[in-house]
């Protein structure tokens, strides 16, 4: 715990709840009545409400992309490194706002949330989101929050999707997108691994169909696997060696199962304790969202057919070592926003830890993100 | 603004889309979006020029002409392909000439002559590898590393059916002398030239 908080953070805040009464359609033809958001807020709104910028966050995360919610927490929101006084998403100059999104587990309708039809959880009832109906959600949010274009929508990994299908589905609603270590859809490979992932929660004797919470129980095993081997995609080979190597946990072999490298009891770790805090199916739902994000396939893969309507401008940023979503995939959606004459950035940022790398501040990516944000503000008025 | 910039941007047309390959801190295509009401994209590999280039609001694109060459642009798509002080720094001149013209109706190529006269007294005198202020670097650190002259250039140009368009011979500074104008590949030092594969 800090004793007392840094002064480049947004301090202690706290989340909202804001319910929607209006029927959200969806993707997958089913509609929710009803639905909850929960979000948090950092900075101020201006009066002409031009310096709002939404964050999306990844598959695992949610609202509280900064600060503390109190002084005994140990670590602050998820994106902290980069939202806050003076860093890149600078919390003196835009109105920030961050949400879970709907099928999450933070407290946003979710699958372990109540139906309010039944009165009892979702669980496997929730329907399957994609991103465009978090987009769609968000610009309820928007809505309610008084916001008609926002100065910019950032997000990585599969924040960075929702980035992009902003850009398509309200292009007169975003003046920027800032999609980091992003895609514009899946491979093959990426699927395999969310295949792996689904396999080991539903295969958990544990998961009773999605229905755990009736049978008082929780898909443990199975989401600690799901964990683990997503773990692994979001570390590359060089940071992986450097974080552990080789080393062993004691000072020979055992000839035995049991964690014997520091890796293992690593990653065995990180999945327990991500077993106890998330929910089995919103991770099943998430991964799907990720295997279903495809703004091209209406456009016979077309990806510049696809960008047609987008006015943004964009930002794409990319890491060396990611393999999960490697620079060449961004560099494919750079290349199709080139071919449909949008204006786009591009940067290849140097780092050692894979995919996690947009997480982390680096010289390079923190000041290529600050000078576009403080771009983005100068525009805007900030 | 530099001199060589000055006369280029008279060539561009408003609302004209514009390629700039080693954009650098992207001065030119700022200048020519503000002035000129240009778009388009310059192409950077120095990590300072590009972070400088996004917090200016010009399109940025690192992309590596060594490696990666044009293929991810279209033919035509645009009006302009600039290059200045760079061709002597790719490994292949005659490969990223040919993708210029290819992806743009036109180039404009600036690049340090060889030929000056200081450069051929040097070498003649000291017999070491010339150095001079627009080549400042020493054989085993330059990356210059195909240096060319005029007349190198024009026979390139000849050989590829690749019309001059117009060429404007200036020195250190980029300034027109009647001696650069008069005798360019022995007094010009800088020379700035449009080419293009249309016959218009």
């Amino acid at each position: 715990m800090p004793d007392s908080l840094p002064t480049d953070s947004v301090g202690l805040v706290s989340p909202q709840t804001l319910h929607f009464g209006t029927p959200i359609e969806l993707a997958c033809g089913q509609s929710l009545e009803s639905y909850d958001l929960v979000v948090e807020t950092y900075g101020t709104l201006n009066a002409d409400a031009s310096n709002a910028v939404l964050i999306c966050h990844a598959l695992s995360g949610h609202h509280h992309a900064a600060g503390y919610h109190s002084l005994d927490d140990k670590k602050p929101g998820w994106w902290d490194s980069c939202i806050g006084p003076g860093k890149p998403i600078d919390t003196n100059r835009f109105f920030v706002v961050c949400l879970n999104n709907l099928g999450g587990c933070h407290g946003s309708s979710g699958p372990s949330s109540i139906n309010p039809a039944t009165g009892k959880l979702y669980g496997p009832d929730f329907p399957v989101i994609t991103v465009a109906d978090w987009v769609k959600s968000q610009a309820r949010l928007a809505d309610r929050l008084g916001i008609k274009q926002w100065a910019a929508v950032v997000g990585g990994s599969l924040g960075g999707m929702q980035a992009l299908q902003w850009s398509l589905d309200y292009p007169d609603r975003i003046r920027h997108a800032v999609i980091v270590a992003s895609t514009p859809r899946l491979t093959a490979q990426n699927i395999a691994f969310n295949e792996v992932a689904r396999q080991a929660i539903t295969s958990d004797t544990e998961f009773h169909e999605g229905r755990y919470d009736d049978a008082n129980t929780l898909p443990r095993r199975g989401l600690m696997l799901a964990r683990m081997v997503g773990h692994i995609t979001y570390l590359s080979d060089a940071a992986m060696g450097e974080k552990f190597g080789r080393e062993l946990r004691e000072e020979a072999f055992k000839f035995g199962y049991d964690a014997e490298f520091q890796v293992e009891s690593y990653l065995r770790y990180q999945g327990e304790r991500f077993s106890e805090t998330f929910d089995a199916n919103t991770y099943l739902l998430m991964t799907r969202a990720l295997d279903y994000f495809d703004p091209a396939y209406e456009f016979g893969g077309d990806l510049s057919k696809a960008l047609e309507p987008a006015q943004c401008e964009y930002l794409v940023l990319s890491f060396s070592t990611d393999w999960r979503f490697s620079p060449a995939r961004s560099e494919e959606m750079v290349n199709a926003m080139i071919s449909a004459r949008k204006k786009v950035s591009y940067a290849e940022i140097d780092a050692p830890w894979g995919h996690d790398a947009f997480l982390i501040p680096t010289p390079r990516y923190t000041n290529a993100f600050t000078a576009y944000m403080d771009r983005v503000a100068r525009e805007v008025g900030a | 603004m530099r001199a060589d910039l000055e006369i280029i941007q008279q060539w561009v047309q408003p609302g004209h889309h514009v390629l700039d390959l080693g954009c650098g801190d992207g001065t030119l295509l700022h200048y020519l979006q503000q002035e000129r009401n240009a778009t388009g994209f310059g192409l950077e590999i120095n990590p300072d020029h590009i972070t400088t280039c996004m917090g200016k609001g010009v399109s940025v694109i690192e992309q590596n002409l060594d490696t990666q060459g044009l293929e991810n642009f279209d033919d035509g798509m645009f009006d302009i392909v600039l290059m200045t002080q760079a061709l002597q720094a790719v490994r292949r001149p005659d490969k990223v000439i040919d993708d210029m013209l290819r992806v743009g109706r036109e180039g404009i190529v600036t690049f340090p002559n060889f030929a000056h006269w200081r450069l051929r007294w040097g070498l003649t005198l000291s017999g070491r590898m010339p150095e001079s202020d627009a080549l400042p670097y020493k054989w085993y650190n330059t990356p210059n590393i195909r240096l060319c002259t005029f007349k190198d250039f024009e026979a390139l140009c000849r050989q590829k059916g690749i019309k001059i368009k117009s060429r404007r011979v200036v020195d250190g500074q980029h300034q027109n002398s009647w001696l650069a104008r008069a005798w360019p590949n022995l007094l010009g030092e800088i020379a700035i030239y449009r080419i293009t594969r249309e016959n218009t």
